[in-house]
């Protein structure tokens, strides 16, 4: 018989900081319902890393788990180390955009090449939130932002992608709005061995949505739904028809050997014979 | 015995580095204290090397050479470059098919076909560092020959030992 | 805990030692970044670790490979990073985040000449101000200061047992002259070497961030939920952003920590320290020559004498202020251009002259001679 969900389990009680109709607070219910899915009655074998940044308040202080809150953009290498000693644990990182591919994108590489047996999630806003609407690595071009008044002048980098050429084993795009897709991603991100990377487009109604033209959460999360289309689908399209869509789904899912892995059988080498 | 200041000097490649190690480890083994440095750039091999050895039965505090009891030189520009370092009453080792020009103050000089040695018995040049500490052994006497073999296995890999040990014995041979 | 080489006389680089020292205190996890005069701690602990059971990973950059001994220490292992004045640059804000989280971790800084990438194979003693104020904010330091190849083996151990009891960054500031000579070192039996732990909490313990002076400090894993994070939290580990009083509370414990146990920290040797008419305070490679200077003194009738500074942060003031009663001057010899000499003069507050005597460039030592020479002018 399965357990009916109940959040005291997995939640200290300590209220959510968010503003009405963030999409962080839809990622932690959504990310606690995945675990409560798998069968994990609560937290405990699960250790969380965030750095800077609304979205690293996911897990700290809320979640009823071992947390470790690091400075901006250095979660990737805390977890690494986290890992390594303990790789049993189920090692979660939640952060931003501007977290993960801003500040702290050279570990989000290096960690997907090693196929670092941790699970990414990042919650992409398209806007630095918590400093109050700066541009973003993942800012469109045409959203007008306090540090772009007149437009941007960058292209927004395609994190997912990235991370899939870097090694990873699994990385997928989805959105708020598409929640039992999110749940399914997630899931599949916790079961993976090795590195799994989910960019989770979502609302922030406070700082990007009135800068993007959106009156409420409500509205950006239906134009989330109406502009994303699946990545089998653009793969049939042409690079113009794409542009100005959420291209979501898994973009890899695959078998590699893993850094833990490769650690360990290097112990057994070197304890045995050395180097020489 | 008191303080005896050793440079070992030439080009990089040539094992100047490890020649100080071994006469290093060698003067551990015998019982004595040490220090050994030697000149670090980011520099390639071909260019200037240079290895120093203090050894003492007292403690050492400053840890370079500023005059030396003993040079070796294995390159003519290191020679010419180190040369003025050397005491009065030192001692110069130069390897006699790549010095050519010695000055004429130093009384102490001991030519030593080190490469020569190195490139016939042993089929490579690489051999002449431990040639010359062979030669030193005598000369000098800084350390034991016993523990000069012990360094040397300490110091080299195992495939190259035994040939490294042969080198060092003839060293010995050319002072013998 | 094993190292990689038996008791004994060894002949070892600086470096290498640092590396046999952190087995022996227990370091499992090392993580750090290629860089001169550095890079053979890694190399060393490369070969060895593994062959215990340890992990040494090489990351993308300084910050990732102190991010990741963070992660490390968490997760109950002794965690060590080694690398040079660039790299300790990139390090100061999670050296704070260290500070800030009580997380017990050994830094090892190998300076060299500076500012920028300066000449970088070439040995300085400029960054004694930046291993005591690199990070942002209120802080304390505890910072080490070997002077030989045994030194650096005894300084890496005390370094760990010191991260371990107070449960702070702790770093190791040596110099390349001491990291790259080679020198005879006595290792002795491993029982006889005394290794610190960190205090873990019993079972219904929750207190990880106060209640006092260095709170028991659980592992991740083990059931806890320990909140750990940079910003300002209590004893629970609970964020407060705004509440000055849970940040007076927190910064003054953490800086107390350390400065209320400033004796007990602080290291140092003397020679004719309280008697001497003229005194070095030295410290590092530069005390090597200071050492021949006083014997030549000595030789020559000068009553010198010298205090050597093992530990650097917190300053031994109350050592220095003792030399200052009788000393008609003190001299402050140092590879920079004047960094601990203004602690003295501080120190000494005005009880005598203080007197620096600096060298830069190309990895030169101030020698006997010259450091001799200076004792002999400031006699009269």
């Amino acid at each position: 018989m399965e357990m009916p969900f109940s959040s005291g389990n997995y939640l200290r009680g300590v209220p959510f900081p968010f503003c009405a109709g963030c999409g962080g607070t839809t990622v932690a219910n959504v990310f606690l319902r995945a675990v409560h899915e798998l069968g994990h009655r609560n937290l405990q074998g699960f250790v969380f890393c965030s750095g800077i940044g609304c979205s690293s308040w996911i897990p700290s202080p809320h979640f009823k788990a071992d947390s470790i809150h690091t400075t901006h953009g250095r979660s990737i290498p805390v977890a690494t180390g986290v890992k390594l000693m303990r790789p049993n644990l189920n090692v979660v990182v939640f952060g931003g955009d501007g977290d993960i591919v801003g500040i702290g994108l050279g570990h989000l590489i290096h960690a997907a090449r090693r196929n670092l047996d941790v699970t990414v999630i990042m919650v992409n806003n398209m806007i630095y939130g918590m400093t109050g609407g700066q541009v973003a690595p993942t800012t469109p071009q045409e959203v007008k932002t306090s540090t772009t008044p007149y437009g941007g002048f960058e292209r927004p980098l395609d994190a997912v992608s990235l991370v899939a050429s870097a090694g990873a084993s699994y990385a997928a795009r989805v959105t708020t709005a598409h929640i039992q897709q999110l749940k399914g991603t997630i899931k599949k991100a916790l079961k993976t061995k090795g590195f799994s990377f989910i960019e989770v487009v979502s609302q922030c109604p406070t700082a990007y949505g009135r800068r993007a033209g959106f009156k409420n959460a409500g509205e950006m999360l239906h134009w989330m739904r109406d502009h994303s289309i699946s990545i089998r689908e653009a793969q049939k399209l042409s690079e113009n028809e794409v542009k100005g869509k959420i291209v979501i789904g898994d973009f890899v899912d695959r078998k590699l050997p893993t850094l833990t892995e490769r650690i360990q059988s290097t112990i057994k080498k070197a304890s045995k014979d050395g180097p020489d | 015995m008191g303080r005896i200041e050793v440079r070992i000097c030439g080009l990089g490649g040539q094992g100047v580095v490890l020649a100080g190690q071994i006469l290093g480890r060698a003067a551990v083994i015998d019982g004595m204290n040490v220090v050994q440095t030697q000149s670090y750039g980011a520099e390639a091999r071909g260019s200037a090397a240079k290895s120093e050895v203090i050894v003492s039965d007292k403690q050492i505090g400053f840890p370079h050479v500023r005059k030396c009891d003993v040079l070796v030189a294995l390159s003519q520009s290191a020679l010419d470059a180190h040369c003025k370092d050397l005491k009065e009453s030192g001692i110069l080792l130069v390897d006699g098919d790549l010095v050519s020009r010695v000055p004429e103050r130093i009384d102490q000089v001991y030519k030593l076909p080190a490469s020569r040695v190195a490139e016939t018995r042993f089929k490579s040049r690489m051999y002449a560092n431990v040639v010359m500490l062979g030669a030193l052994t005598i000369i000098a006497g800084i350390a034991s020959k016993k523990a000069m073999k012990e360094a040397i296995e300490a110091s080299v890999k195992r495939e190259t030992q035994e040939a490294n040990l042969q080198a060092f014995e003839a060293g010995l041979d050319l002072q013998a | 805990m094993a190292g990689h080489l038996s008791s004994g006389t060894h002949f070892l680089q600086g470096n290498e030692a640092i590396a046999e020292a952190a087995m022996i205190a227990g370091c499992r996890f090392f993580a750090g970044y290629p860089i001169t005069p550095a890079s053979e701690i890694s190399e060393y602990l490369a070969t060895h670790l593994p062959k215990i059971g340890g992990i040494m990973i090489q990351m993308e950059d300084e910050i990732a490979s102190i991010g990741a001994i963070i992660g490390a220490s968490w997760a109950g292992a002794k965690a060590m990073t080694a690398t040079s004045g660039p790299g300790f640059s990139l390090m100061q804000e999670n050296i704070g985040y260290a500070f800030m989280t009580e997380t017990p971790c050994v830094v090892v800084d190998v300076q060299r000449s500076g500012p920028s990438t300066g000449q970088a194979t070439k040995c300085a003693q400029g960054d004694v101000m930046q291993s005591r104020w690199g990070t942002h904010g209120d802080y304390a330091s505890i910072v080490l200061s070997p002077n030989s190849v045994e030194e650096m083996f005894y300084l890496t151990i005390h370094a760990f047992n010191l991260a371990e009891q107070y449960r702070t960054p702790v770093i190791l500031l040596a110099d390349e002259i001491v990291a790259h000579m080679r020198e005879q070192i006595h290792i002795p039996p491993a029982e006889s070497i005394d290794i610190v732990n960190r205090r873990k909490p019993k079972t219904q313990e929750e207190r990880f961030f106060g209640g006092e002076e260095v709170p028991p400090m659980p592992s991740i894993g083990e059931g806890h939920n320990v909140a750990v994070t940079g910003s300002t939290h209590d004893e629970f580990g609970r964020r407060f952003t705004a509440d000055p009083g849970v940040h007076q509370n927190l910064v003054t414990r953490l800086v107390g920590k350390i400065r209320n146990n400033a004796e007990l920290v602080m290291d140092f040797e003397a020679y004719n320290a309280t008697d001497c008419e003229i005194g070095f305070i030295t410290y590092g490679c530069t005390s090597r020559a200071a050492y021949e200077a006083i014997e030549m003194a000595r030789n020559n009738g000068i009553n010198a004498g010298l205090i050597r500074l093992k530990t650097l942060w917190p300053f031994p003031e109350r050592i220095v202020q003792s030399m200052a009663r009788n000393a008609k001057k003190i001299i402050v010899p140092e590879m920079n251009v004047q960094q601990l000499f203004f602690e003295v003069e501080r120190a000494t507050k005005g009880a005598t002259e203080v007197i620096p005597v600096n060298k830069i460039g190309g990895g030169e030592m101030l020698t006997p001679e010259e450091l001799y020479s200076q004792l002999k002018g400031s006699e009269n």
